[in-house]
């Protein structure tokens, strides 16, 4: 399995935030096991970050690795989605 | 009530954008967001940018574009044409782009709650750095076309909102509107978004494009009502057409020049009025343009600068007509005193040959001007059009304190009148007639000065005739009556005689 590389974009310490870092940990420790890197980046603190990479809203999960690239909005509590989004299930 | 008072009077940001200031009575409210709305095509876009360009060339305030449709690069690209070095302000730190363009590579998925902190967060991040005065987001429905949930893009482009005053930043925020008459805006934005509205058409009228702007609404500010026609020039922008706004503060000048005619300044009472308006109808060759021509010729004689547009006839021909009448215009020309520009009137808009008629007069400085023949611009304008061209070109050159002498053409050779004159004859400050009468099987001129604003005038029709030196005005029709419905008629001179005596 290929290394996953996914950075997740929020918005300061919310209790948004805190639920899809959370879930995403969750998620990941359930369904990739060791094959992860998480990068989380405060747009709050790297607004030029946020520029560069065009997020609009916030959290915004963006999976670099694999290939393609792709980009989950929202606390990742739908998880099912969020497995679609990661390639993890097969899109029906 | 002192309270109530100040708050109607919300503090103005000068936009710099030619017109607008005028018609917004000083701009847009500072501090505050205004909705742009108008359907594709409306110019938005370019009014927009305008606002930041304008801002930073004029004003010196900083600005930034958040852009939700085309990328950055187009929209440089865009502006060029207008002369905006924008690449440039960008690297100058004076303006900045929040690029919210959308990626048709990536694609998103939506899965859980979520709210637009980043873009927020962006948008305080750029107006920061360039320690911007002005901003602009253009378009809102975009974002709405983004993310599937309505509720969380109101609340929070309300949030946005909140957020952009806190900052001190005027904004505008561009809306699309499905239809030039009917709900303000796509997505009921305007409910939420702003206290301001401003509403930009392109109205297809009888086949032709008419752009206007309105300011709708100002909470708390005085502004001018209705819709004003506008229209995009390069290397300028936007320019609106301020009608109405225009304030009657011409001053009146007692002082007389001259017709170009003894025989016409004498039943004017001495010549026309320095800064007044003239208006010549008359059927096809009845000798509109050999009166124009004799109003140049008479100011260049007198010393003075001449200007004669011409939008029925070439040059060449022009040049011919005022040889046959012994004006030279080549060599008034040569000398610098006279300016001849003849035009197409389907060349261009209406709009665009009043921005060019008013550039012209204003770098040329004329004393006089003559427009021969009015008429044929209506060919390519509606009703409405026309006659705001008509207001908008007197008001002008009643405001350079020049006097104006305009022909019109009326449909109908014996009497009759013209469109041209429903719409001017109010504003015109002297109307004079050339009619055809038949007498005797033959065909006459007859001439007569209907009005003559703060002055006296001869009442008489006249005859008249044209020869190589001009225009000569003989002694009145006094035994024919109808001459100006077109159906004269002979009276017995003792009948005359009784009407005369009557009214002595």
């Amino acid at each position: 399995m290929n290394k996953h590389l996914l950075t997740l974009y929020i918005t300061g310490q919310t209790s948004r935030s805190e639920i899809a870092i959370a879930n995403l940990r969750h998620l990941c420790a359930e369904e990739l096991r060791d094959e992860y890197e998480i990068k989380i980046i405060d747009v709050l603190e790297n607004p030029q970050l946020a520029e560069d990479e065009k997020i609009m809203a916030t959290p915004t999960l963006i999976k670099e690795l694999p290939a393609p690239i792709r980009r989950i909005i929202g606390d990742l509590s739908d998880k099912e989605k969020v497995l679609l989004g990661l390639d993890l299930r097969r899109r029906k | 009530m002192n309270q109530e008072k100040s708050s109607l009077t919300v503090e103005k940001l000068k936009t710099g954008i030619e017109g607008f200031d005028l018609i917004s009575n000083g701009g847009l409210s500072k501090g505050r967001t205004t909705l742009v709305a108008g359907t594709s095509g409306s110019a938005k876009t370019v009014f927009s940018c305008q606002f930041l360009a304008a801002g930073i060339e004029k004003m010196d305030e900083n600005g930034v574009f958040v852009t939700f449709e085309e990328s950055p690069l187009d929209i440089c690209r865009n502006m060029s044409g207008f002369g905006w070095g924008i690449a440039d302000w960008e690297g100058q730190g004076k303006w900045a782009f929040v690029d919210a363009s959308p990626d048709p590579d990536i694609e998103t998925i939506e899965a859980g709650g979520y709210d637009m902190g980043a873009l927020l967060a962006r948008v305080e991040y750029a107006v920061n750095k360039v320690k911007a005065k002005r901003l602009v987001f253009d378009s809102l429905g975009a974002i709405f076309d983004r993310f599937s949930d309505r509720t969380i893009v109101r609340g929070e482009l309300f949030r946005i909102t909140a957020s952009l005053k806190k900052m001190g930043v005027t904004a505008i925020m561009t809306a699309e509107r499905a239809e030039e008459y009917g709900d303000i805006a796509r997505f009921r934005v305007e409910e939420f978004v702003a206290d301001n509205v401003v509403i930009m058409r392109n109205v297809l009228e009888a086949s032709k494009r008419r752009r206007t702007i309105e300011i709708l609404k100002f909470r708390g500010a005085y502004h001018q009502k209705g819709e004003y026609p506008f229209t995009i020039m390069p290397d300028e922008g936007v320019i609106i057409i301020p009608l109405s706004a225009m304030e009657l503060v011409h001053s009146s000048s007692t002082i007389r020049i001259t017709s170009g005619n003894k025989e016409l300044d004498n039943i004017c009472n001495g010549g026309f009025f320095r800064d007044s308006i003239i208006l010549v109808s008359g059927a096809t060759g009845t000798g509109k343009t050999l009166v124009a021509t004799e109003f140049i010729g008479g100011g260049i004689d007198a010393g003075e600068r001449c200007l004669l547009l011409g939008f029925e006839e070439s040059r060449g021909q022009l040049f011919r007509n005022a040889d046959g009448w012994g004006r030279n215009f080549v060599k008034m020309e040569k000398e610098g005193k006279l300016k001849v520009y003849c035009e197409y009137p389907e060349s261009a808009s209406l709009e665009d040959h009043l921005i060019a008629v008013k550039k012209m007069i204003d770098e040329f400085k004329p004393d006089r001007v003559a427009i021969d023949s009015l008429s044929a611009l209506e060919r390519v304008a509606t009703v409405k059009g026309f006659r705001e061209f008509v207001i908008g070109l007197s008001a002008f050159i009643k405001q350079k304190e020049i006097a104006g002498l305009f022909t019109a053409v009326t449909a109908s050779l014996m009497g009759g009148t013209s469109i041209t004159e429903a719409h001017i004859s109010t504003i015109t400050d002297s109307i004079i007639l050339l009619r055809y009468v038949e007498m005797y099987g033959e065909m006459q001129r007859a001439i007569t000065v209907l009005k003559m604003r703060g002055s006296m005038h001869d009442k008489a029709i006249r005859e008249f005739n044209i020869d190589g030196q001009g225009l000569h005005i003989g002694k009145s029709f006094r035994n024919v009556t109808g001459i100006l419905s077109g159906v004269s008629q002979q009276i017995l001179p003792e009948d005359a005689g009784r009407v005369e005596e009557l009214f002595k």
